[in-house]
């Protein structure tokens, strides 16, 4: 899922000067599961916004606002609210603040800022395992990703700033290194780590990327 | 062409490197008053490359500089500011300045220094540096496309020998040498038994050894580069024989100046660490030879 994190409001309402009504756009599918953007942080903004002096015409949660047809036509369907907005404050990710960005003419306020592509540890904990490089090298690493784990994505082993088996730069966090060592020792796969990976090919990151499946 | 240090590396001598930072400024007068007086003292000078991700000058500029007037430097040159392109047309541009001796690092994250918002690169890392560097000197960028006069880079890598797990940085020291390292300049070292197994752990690599020694000055400074410095653990007995000493500075110096005697019969060389204090440079120089 992508985790995003909601803007603190004293961010959020300069954005949404020179003008008094908001209509207020969430998402049910990740912005929901991490917080920044379901049923429950809508009707605080609602809240929070009308403490401040505007006027929220309508809310909405769509199901997922990364859908672009989906929620244009969810936009429609609440056609007389969003009219009568200045604004349209969106808490989602970058990609659902986008998507009503191309669904309305309206002006658009991002309420939250993406942060990554994010693993579910528990409720309300998330960490980072895939970066989307494009060009994956877990075959080779014991299924641990030193692309994301290691902030410095070292593909041949561990930096000089390897200490006690954590890492330079938060020493709560293991060398990446280290989990892949001992995850393909244990599996008897230590020669993996005596052949030189090549550097990344970041031509695989080149964006904006576009997926069209073709039919057969 | 060999450098000195090479062929000096090739006879067996034992040799003596410092190492001198860039001024963060555009006056060098400082660095090279500094350089000639350590100069005579030691084998090459280590010019380093923003250390711990602090913002100075450019060791190309420096390193040429030292060139200049007669010294022969080893320019760091780490993958954290440069992407490949950078990286090669700087070698390109150090060799025709006739600077030859390359230490290739992967570099402290941009996160441990002064310019912390800065976008870290990190396009290579040390073991494809070398691979780079090696191809530079076969005359090919790193795209195997020919170059219109290669390079005689002497290449050398870090190691750290007392780190832990060091079974973990064991497969990537392999790689750096068979991708061309020649000597490994490595980081601090405090234990010379645990120098001796680094080096008999590389021997099979036959990668000349030149160990880390630093000079330190007081108890605060050692307990400062244990909470600051990525990858240096001063150990507790060393913390202590400076606190418990009268006179810090000079423990300091006795400290490093036993450590470094003691190299004499486990490794190729030292590689002296003065953190500012360069006129200790010629003491422990003289004690050597």
């Amino acid at each position: 899922m992508i985790v995003s994190t909601q803007k603190p409001l004293d961010q959020i309402l300069p954005a949404l000067e020179g003008g008094n009504r908001v209509f207020i756009i969430g998402c049910a599918k990740c912005a929901t599961v991490c917080k920044a953007g379901g049923e429950e942080e809508v009707f605080r903004m609602q809240e929070e916004l009308t403490a401040a002096g505007k006027e929220v015409t309508g809310t909405i949660i769509i199901d997922e606002t990364c859908h672009m047809l989906r929620t244009g036509r969810d936009l429609r369907s609440r056609k007389e609210q969003v009219d009568e907005a200045d604004f349209l404050l969106v808490l989602s990710c970058g990609a659902g603040i986008q998507s009503v960005a191309e669904a309305s003419d309206k002006k658009v306020v991002a309420g939250s800022d993406s942060k990554f592509l994010g693993n579910i540890r528990r409720f309300g904990q998330f960490e980072q395992r895939c970066s989307l490089c494009g060009d994956c090298r877990l075959n080779e690493t014991g299924g641990i990703c030193p692309v994301t784990v290691c902030p410095k994505g070292m593909l041949n082993g561990p930096c000089g700033g390897m200490e006690d088996g954590n890492c330079e730069v938060d020493s709560s966090n293991r060398c990446a290194w280290v989990t892949i060592y001992e995850r393909l020792e244990g599996q008897g796969r230590v020669e993996n780590l005596r052949r030189a990976t090549p550097s990344r090919d970041f031509s695989h990151k080149r964006h904006p990327h576009n997926l069209s499946l073709k039919k057969e | 062409m060999p450098t000195m240090l090479s062929r000096k590396m090739g006879d067996n001598h034992f040799i003596i490197t410092a190492e001198l930072a860039p001024p963060r400024g555009s006056d060098m007068s400082g660095f090279m008053q500094m350089a000639a007086f350590v100069a005579p003292h030691v084998d090459a000078i280590n010019v380093t490359d923003n250390q711990g991700a602090n913002m100075r000058m450019s060791p190309l500029a420096a390193a040429a500089l030292l060139v200049r007037e007669g010294i022969e430097p080893i320019m760091q040159l780490t993958c954290r500011d440069r992407n490949r392109l950078a990286l090669q047309s700087d070698l390109l541009g150090a060799a025709a300045m006739g600077i030859h001796n390359i230490l290739a690092l992967t570099g402290d994250h941009i996160t441990c220094g002064d310019h912390r918002q800065g976008r870290a690169v990190f396009d290579l890392d040390s073991v494809v540096l070398i691979q780079t560097i090696q191809g530079l000197n076969d005359g090919v960028d790193i795209n195997g496309k020919a170059l219109d006069g290669r390079t005689t880079f002497f290449t050398g890598a870090a190691a750290a020998p007392e780190v832990e797990p060091f079974v973990v940085t064991r497969p990537k020291l392999a790689k750096k040498a068979v991708a061309g390292a020649r000597f490994f300049q490595t980081q601090a070292v405090f234990d010379p038994e645990r120098l001796r197994m680094f080096c008999a752990a590389v021997e099979p690599l036959g990668v000349k050894v030149i160990a880390g020694i630093l000079v330190l000055k007081s108890a605060k400074m050692a307990e400062y580069i244990n909470r600051n410095i990525p990858g240096l653990k001063i150990p507790p007995a060393i913390v202590e024989r400076l606190a418990n000493s009268a006179a810090p500075a000079a423990e300091g110096l006795r400290i490093a100046t036993e450590l470094a005697v003691a190299c004499r019969d486990i490794c190729q060389g030292v590689h002296l660490m003065a953190m500012g204090r360069d006129e200790v440079v010629p003491e422990i120089a003289a004690v050597l030879t």
